[in-house]
């Protein structure tokens, strides 16, 4: 099975935020924690554009990277997920997350911030499938339930796609092929693209110099 | 009398330190870039799939497939 992947189509998402209610509804998120958020960019300006965003499971995670502890890992499917008895609270993968998706609940008894929560692409974590302590800790894994992700199934106008990165694709492709317009995704390189090919040293004008 | 209870305290000193020995190391040595936690298993591996990959990939093949509704609506 190919990588799960997430794309949202700016053209279609209407700001209604039912993504970011179906996933705190499913997974049953405290206050404070959005997994998923709805972005607008020229709010109230002719042109007006909404993108919903919550963690894209990238191809190379600069969350996993930067971890101090390890306990990032990415499963058979390509979703990023994350150990919560390993996790210290540092903060470091939120700073190097480019779509905001690490979240820190600020509940605890000293006000500090907890151990880091974001999207799991409805996978669960590494605890028993669908079992209790599974969704206490990670939230409901629809995955291993054979559906995907509310969020994206609960789109009204299916802006938010999510599933198989092919099969998506190929749905957007057509999308675009039929409307005519509107064919950047936003987030899809900075999550899904390679890394940028070294630059070349552009050759000197006029013939060497010493 | 005396001899008899420095033995006893002698034993009971070398099977407590002996019993130091026996300790496992309670700090986690990370090893830089690999995955330090709980192993996780495959979402098919659990009840309604049970280990049934090609059914959870059909499942899976089916939803994605519901996302377009040009097929949908067709």
């Amino acid at each position: 099975m190919a990588r799960m992947k997430f794309l949202c189509d700016a053209e279609r998402c209407i700001e209604c935020n039912g993504c970011v209610t179906a996933c705190k509804q499913e997974h049953d998120i405290p206050w404070g924690v959005n997994r998923r958020r709805v972005v607008t960019i020229n709010d109230g300006v002719p042109g007006e554009r909404s993108i919903s965003v919550a963690c894209m499971h990238c191809s190379d995670a600069p969350c996993m990277a930067v971890c101090p502890v390890d306990c990032f890992y990415r499963t058979e499917e390509g979703v990023v997920l994350h150990d919560k008895d390993l996790c210290i609270g540092c903060g470091y993968c939120f700073y190097a997350c480019p779509f905001g998706a690490p979240q820190f609940p600020q509940m605890g008894a000293f006000g500090v911030r907890g151990k880091m929560d974001k999207c799991t692409f409805c996978a669960g974590g590494p605890e028993k499938n669908t079992s209790e302590a599974e969704f206490k800790k990670y939230g409901r894994n629809r995955l291993a339930e054979g559906k995907l992700p509310a969020c994206a199934e609960m789109c009204a106008t299916k802006a938010l796609l999510g599933g198989e990165g092919e099969v998506i694709a190929d749905i957007y492709r057509e999308r675009v092929t039929k409307r005519g317009k509107g064919g950047d995704v936003w987030g899809w390189a900075t999550a899904y693209g390679r890394p940028d090919a070294p630059k070349q040293p552009a050759a000197p004008a006029g013939g060497a110099k010493s | 009398m005396n001899r008899q209870a420095l033995t006893v305290v002698a034993g009971v000193a070398l099977a407590l330190g002996l019993a130091g020995c026996g300790e496992r190391p309670q700090v986690v040595e990370y090893k830089q870039g690999v995955y330090q936690g709980k192993p996780d298993t495959p979402p098919y591996d659990a009840a309604p799939f049970n280990g049934n990959k090609t059914e959870w990939e059909r499942s899976i093949r089916t939803r994605n497939q519901n996302q377009n509704e040009y097929k949908r609506t067709s």
